[in-house]
C-alpha cells in the first residue's frame, strides 16, 4: 500500500513538472511568435489587400497581444480543443493523430532490429573482448556512429532502389485502414516499404545501444556474483543471460529511456529522407507553411511522450531493481 | 593535436603512427579537409555564393571522370549550374566553422559551471548537476529542432537564412554544455583533493586563482577529449538542421544543404550532387571521432583498452 501511494506521488510530481516544461515551451513558442513575425505572411502571401488581412487576423484571433492568445489557447485547450490548422483546417490533435501510425510502425520495425542485434552483439563483445569479432563490432560502430541517419538512408536508396531497384524508395504504399489505425504491416507492399526506413532509423541507434549493452555487461561481470555463480559450476551461457544481463537491464532501461527525445529526432530525419507520412513529417510541413496551430500541438504530442516514457522507465527499473524504492526516485 | 600525446608518451611520432594506423589514416583525411576547407577560396575555381556567376546551360553536369561531363567542373554541377567542387570546399567551411564556433560557446559554458561545481561541491554543485542532467534528458538534437523550427515559422524562411549562422552557433552551442560541465567537474573534483590545490589555499591564493590557474590546466586532457568529440558532434546536428532546411539556405550552402538541395535531382539520375558532400561530410565526421578515440586512449593512460 505504502508502495502504491509513493508511486501515485511520483506519479503527480512527474506530471507537475511536464506541465511546467509544456508551458515553458508555449510561453516561448508565443514569445517568439509575435516577437519575430507575421504567420499571415507565410499563409497568405504579401500580396492580400490590408483591410482583408486584417480581418483575417482577427478570425484567427492574431491580432491580440501574445499573452491573451496563450491564455485563450490554454482556455481551449482545457476543454480538448487544441486549435485548427490552418492547412488543413481540420483539430490539429485530429491531424496529428493520424499520423502516429505511420511513425509508430517505423519506430517499432526499427526498435526490433536494435533489440535483437544489440543485446547479443553486446553480450558477444563484454563476455569475448579481445576477440576479432568483438573488435570489429566496435569499430564498425564507430562507424554507425559516424555517418549520419539522413545519409544511411540516402545510401540504402541508391543501392537498394535506384540502382538495384529492389525496394521501394518512399511512402509506406499499401495501407489497411482498421478504423482507429491506418496499419502498412498488413500488407506485402506496405511491409516491402517498411524496411530500408526501419534499418535506417536503426542504424544509428545500434552502435549506441551495441555500447550501452557492452558497457552495462562488463560492469557486471566483474562483480563477485558471477565469479560465485561460475565456481558453483552454471553454464557460461546460464550466468551471462539469467544473472549479469538480468542486473545489467537495470542500468540499461535507465539510459536507453533517455533516448525517447533522440529516437524522436532521428525518427524525423528518417521520415523526411523517405517521405514517410509520420508526424515529423508532417512537422516539418507545419513548419514550412508556419502553420502554428499545428506546430503547437506537436510540441505538445512530443512533450507527453517524454513524459509517458519518463514514467514508465520509472516502473519498469523498479520492477527490474527491488533495491530502487520509490521514495528514493526523485 | 596527437602531438601533445606524443611527446607525453616521449616516442617518436612514426613509432605512434605504426602502431596506431587508424589513428594516423584519420589525422591525415581531417588534415587535408580542413587545409582544403580553410584555403577555400584560394583552391575553388568558382565562388558557389556568387549566384550571378552560374550558367543554367551548364546544370547537373556529371564529375569529370563520366561520360558528357565538361572539364571546367571537376566534381560536377548542381541544378543551377554551380561547381559542386566549389560548393563543396566552401560547404566544409562553413560546417566546420560552425561546429567549432558551437564546441567554443559549449566549452564557455560547460567549462567554468562544470570547474565550479567540481570545486565548491554543495549547493553549487548540485544546482549545476540537476541543470545538465534536466538539459540532458531533453535530447539536444531534438532541442535544435524545435528552437529552429520556431525561428523558422516566426522569422519566415528569408530572414532566418541571413541570421543562419549565428543563430545556429548558439543553438547547438547552448544544447550541448552540460558534456563539458560534468567532465569539467568529474575532473575539478579530483583535482580539488590534491595537496597543490591544499598548499595553494595554505598560501591564500584565491579560490579563483586556484580554479583558473591552478586546476584549469591540470585537466585540459580530457577537455581536449571532450572538445573533439564534441566537435564531431556539432558538426552532425549543423548538418541534420541543414537538412531538414533549418539551418543554412541553399544561398549559402552548408555540406547538410548540399546533401538536401541533391537529394531532389537523385532519382533524375544525378547522384553526385548528394552523394559527393555526404562522402565529404561521412569522412569529416569519422575521421574527427577517430581522433577523439585515439586522443582518449592517448592522454589517459589509466584508461587501459579492455
Amino acid at each position: 500500500m505504502k508502495e502504491l501511494a509513493a508511486g501515485a506521488a511520483l506519479l503527480g510530481q512527474r506530471l507537475i513538472q511536464a506541465v511546467l516544461v509544456m508551458l515553458a515551451i508555449l510561453v516561448i513558442a508565443f514569445a517568439v511568435r509575435s516577437a519575430l513575425g507575421d504567420p499571415l505572411r507565410e499563409i497568405i502571401g504579401e500580396a492580400v489587400p490590408e483591410a482583408e488581412r486584417a480581418k483575417l487576423a482577427q478570425e484567427l484571433g492574431l491580432d491580440a497581444p501574445w499573452p491573451v492568445q496563450l491564455a485563450r489557447y490554454l482556455g481551449n485547450a482545457a476543454t480538448g480543443d487544441l486549435g485548427t490548422s490552418y492547412i488543413y483546417k481540420r483539430p490539429t490533435a485530429e491531424v496529428i493523430l493520424a499520423k502516429f501510425p505511420a511513425s509508430f510502425e517505423l519506430v517499432l520495425g526499427a526498435s526490433l532490429i536494435v533489440l535483437l542485434l544489440s543485446v547479443p552483439a553486446g553480450i558477444y563483445c563484454a563476455v569475448r573482448p579481445s576477440a576479432f569479432g568483438a573488435k570489429s563490432i566496435l569499430s564498425l560502430s564507430v562507424l554507425g556512429i559516424s555517418v549520419p541517419v539522413f545519409l544511411t538512408g540516402i545510401f540504402l536508396i541508391t543501392i537498394f532502389s535506384v540502382w538495384l531497384g529492389w525496394l521501394p524508395a518512399f511512402g509506406r504504399g499499401d495501407t489497411v485502414d482498421l478504423g482507429f489505425w491506418e496499419t502498412g504491416l498488413l500488407t506485402r507492399d506496405g511491409l516491402a516499404h517498411l524496411i530500408l526506413p526501419a534499418i535506417t532509423l536503426s542504424s544509428i541507434m545500434l552502435p549506441l545501444f551495441i555500447r550501452l549493452v557492452r558497457g552495462a555487461m562488463l560492469d557486471e561481470l566483474g562483480h563477485d556474483y558471477v565469479r560465485t555463480a561460475r565456481a558453483k559450476g552454471a553454464r557460461p551461457l546460464r550466468v551471462w543471460l539469467s544473472h549479469a544481463l538480468r542486473n545489467a537491464l537495470v542500468p540499461l532501461v535507465a539510459v536507453g529511456g533517455l533516448q525517447v527525445g533522440t529516437l524522436i529526432a532521428y525518427t524525423l530525419l528518417t521520415e523526411t529522407v523517405f517521405q514517410w507520412p509520420g508526424m515529423g513529417f508532417l512537422f516539418l510541413e507545419a513548419v514550412t507553411r508556419a502553420d502554428v496551430p499545428l506546430i503547437t500541438t506537436y510540441l505538445f504530442f512530443v512533450g507527453l511522450l517524454f513524459v509517458i516514457t519518463n514514467t514508465l522507465v520509472d516502473i519498469l527499473s523498479l520492477m527490474l531493481d527491488p533495491r530502487i524504492s520509490l521514495e528514493g526516485t526523485r | 593535436m596527437s602531438a601533445e600525446a606524443i611527446r607525453g608518451n616521449s616516442r617518436s611520432i612514426l613509432a605512434y603512427a605504426a602502431e596506431h594506423p587508424g589513428a594516423t589514416l584519420a589525422a591525415i583525411v581531417f588534415g587535408i579537409i580542413a587545409v582544403m576547407a580553410a584555403f577555400a577560396p584560394l583552391i575553388a575555381p568558382q565562388n558557389p555564393f556568387d549566384l550571378a556567376s552560374f550558367d543554367l546551360l551548364d546544370a547537373e553536369l556529371p564529375p569529370i571522370w563520366l561520360e558528357g561531363s565538361d572539364p571546367r567542373f571537376l566534381l560536377g554541377t548542381d541544378a543551377q549550374g554551380r561547381d559542386l567542387f566549389s560548393a563543396i570546399l566552401y560547404g566544409t567551411r562553413i560546417s566546420l566553422m560552425v561546429g567549432i564556433l558551437a564546441v567554443v560557446i559549449q566549452a564557455a559554458i560547460g567549462v567554468p559551471l562544470g570547474l565550479w561545481a567540481g570545486y565548491a561541491g554543495g549547493r553549487v554543485d548540485s544546482a549545476v548537476t540537476r541543470m545538465a542532467d534536466i538539459q540532458l534528458s531533453l535530447s539536444t538534437l531534438m532541442m535544435a529542432i524545435i528552437v529552429m523550427a520556431l525561428f523558422r515559422a516566426g522569422l519566415g524562411g528569408e530572414t532566418l537564412s541571413r541570421y543562419a549562422v549565428p543563430l545556429l552557433v548558439i543553438v547547438i552551442g547552448l544544447a550541448e554544455w552540460p558534456f563539458f560541465a560534468r567532465t569539467a567537474r568529474a575532473a575539478a573534483q579530483v583535482e580539488a583533493a590534491k595537496d597543490y590545490v591544499r598548499a595553494g589555499r595554505a598560501l591564500g591564493a584565491s579560490s579563483f586563482a586556484i580554479v583558473h590557474r591552478h586546476i584549469l590546466p591540470n585537466i585540459s586532457s580530457p577537455l581536449i577529449v571532450v572538445a573533439t568529440t564534441q566537435v564531431a558532434g556539432a558538426i552532425m546536428a549543423e548538418a541534420a538542421l541543414s537538412f531538414l532546411g533549418l539551418g543554412m539556405p541553399v544561398t549559402k550552402p552548408s555540406l547538410g544543404t548540399l546533401i538536401r538541395s541533391g537529394y531532389d535531382l537523385m532519382f533524375a539520375g544525378a547522384w553526385w550532387v548528394t552523394i559527393l558532400p555526404g562522402l565529404v561530410l561521412i569522412g569529416l565526421l569519422i575521421s574527427v571521432n577517430v581522433l577523439g578515440d585515439a586522443l582518449r586512449d592517448a592522454l589517459n593512460p589509466r584508461l587501459v583498452r579492455r
